[in-house]
């Protein structure tokens, strides 16, 4: 298991062979990239902040949750933080499964539950202003 | 420790309160919403307390890591 909350340009490549396993047939990866627009107004960049000794943890135990339901090999996770342009890389999971069906179903998992627990926060930033994602109802 | 929307709110990184003995997670929690109201519009509010997401009735210790946690947005 490897995670990894960076300030750096994130390569894909190398988070997906962390979660290489001969003793895997399915090796599932996210991407997640920064869009252009939300509800049709233009972003302009994102700004994202860790609380990171509690974001590592929480990578941890969701991976943990993982492991446990679909029986997975690997799982890496890196997460990026600070200022993002459009079309970077903002977050990348990798996990490897003996089968197919169990690495798609885990990847799922592991950004589903990433967005619901762990502690960072995502700043959209607009021609015309900024908002913190989801913080208001 | 104040992260996205709570620091904006707190307006800086760091709160630091005197507080009684035998605070809990939920009197901290109203003590906050009390002293900045802006909170109460979040769409929720946790607090973590040694990097763990903390129950209400946790007794704060004196070197506990408290942050606040607004709703996270993460990848």
């Amino acid at each position: 298991m490897n995670f990894k909350i960076t300030d750096q340009t994130i390569n894909e490549q190398e988070v997906l062979e962390l979660a290489r396993s001969e003793n895997c047939g399915g090796l599932s990866v996210f991407v997640g990239t920064v869009r252009n627009q939300t509800k049709g107004k233009k972003v302009v960049r994102l700004e994202f902040e860790a609380y990171e000794t509690m974001a590592l943890k929480k990578m941890q135990e969701i991976a943990e949750q993982a492991k446990e339901r679909w029986n997975t090999d690997k799982i890496a996770i890196y997460h990026r933080v600070g200022v993002l342009g459009i079309g970077e890389t903002a977050v990348v999971i990798a996990v490897s499964t003996p089968h197919r069906k169990e690495s798609f179903e885990a990847c799922e998992f592991l950004i589903d539950t990433l967005k619901q627990v762990v502690p960072i926060w995502k700043k959209e930033v607009y021609e015309d202003g900024e908002i913190w994602v989801a913080a208001h109802p | 420790m104040l992260f996205g929307i709570a620091r904006d709110i707190i307006g800086g990184s760091a709160l630091t309160l005197e507080m009684e003995e035998k605070t809990t997670v939920d009197s901290l929690m109203a003590h906050l919403q009390q002293t900045y109201p802006d909170f109460e519009r979040l769409a929720s509010l946790m607090i973590a307390v040694n990097s763990d997401y903390a129950k209400g009735d946790r007794v704060l210790q004196e070197n506990d890591e408290i942050a606040l946690i607004p709703p996270v947005s993460g990848g």
